[in-house]
């Protein structure tokens, strides 16, 4: 099944991230395909890669670089809401990048299934 | 945007469903510009609005004191859009001592049923 999956909240300060890495790395164990990541709202915050959380807890940043580079699955932050937010090219974890809205209507209609976390 | 994005027999049922306050949290009016963005794939697009979510349909919103830029009018653009599947939950409306006269746009007003039976024929629900 192809999977759309779309993150609503920042890391840490709500379980989203953690949710939507989990059930995409079931569901590519399980040989189902992601078509997308999108980040929206506070969940653009993703995909800074300023962030330097405490080496003994989850690097939530670095799961999104295993999954689009090493898994190369595409990850989109939404631009409008990146840059309300301090997030830009440039500034964005390896594997990420930064586009418009129209990625996230184009995953919703191309996948067969659309997964919002947060 | 390629041919097959346009409508035509990719044309999917979407359902976007507003449940926050328009002001307090900015869901509602980011919820917006996806429907707005989502509509020039010419998509088969319905909007249910639940709980707080109906507050964003109040006519009359002045934003003024709050420095916060009001997106009312923007509600009005839908039917530019070919935006017109746009239904209000009656418990949501009722119980917050609402009436239609008391929104910016035409709506039609469902039970939960009905917007839970919608649910159902949608390819994707959006939730904001």
């Amino acid at each position: 099944m192809k999977f759309a999956v779309q993150v609503l909240e920042a890391p840490y300060n709500n379980q989203a991230s953690d949710t939507a890495y989990n059930f995409i790395k079931a569901a590519l164990e399980r040989g189902h395909t992601i078509v997308r990541i999108f980040f929206y709202h506070n969940g653009v915050i993703n995909a800074t890669k300023l962030a330097e959380p405490p080496q003994d807890d989850r690097n939530i940043y670095k799961r999104w670089t295993e999954l689009g580079k090493e898994k190369g699955i595409d990850i989109v932050a939404c631009i409008a809401a990146s840059k309300r937010r301090g997030i830009k090219d440039g500034h964005i974890v390896e594997g990420t990048r930064i586009s418009g809205l129209g990625q996230l209507a184009d995953m919703m209609v191309e996948a067969d299934r659309l997964i919002t976390f947060g | 945007m390629s041919d097959e994005m346009e409508g035509g027999e990719n044309r999917k049922k979407i359902m976007f469903i507003m449940r926050k306050a328009p002001h307090g949290s900015i869901y509602s009016y980011e919820g917006l510009e996806t429907v707005l963005i989502t509509a020039a794939y010419e998509q088969d697009m319905t909007m249910a609005f639940v709980g707080d979510g109906v507050f964003a349909l109040l006519k009359g919103q002045d934003t003024s004191s709050i420095g916060i830029k009001g997106f009312i009018k923007t509600y009005g653009a839908l039917e530019d859009y070919d935006v017109n599947k746009i239904y209000v939950d009656r418990q949501s409306m009722e119980e917050r001592g609402l009436t239609l006269d008391d929104f910016a746009i035409p709506v039609e007003v469902k039970q939960a049923e009905e917007i839970a039976a919608l649910m159902e024929e949608q390819h994707a629900t959006i939730p904001y």
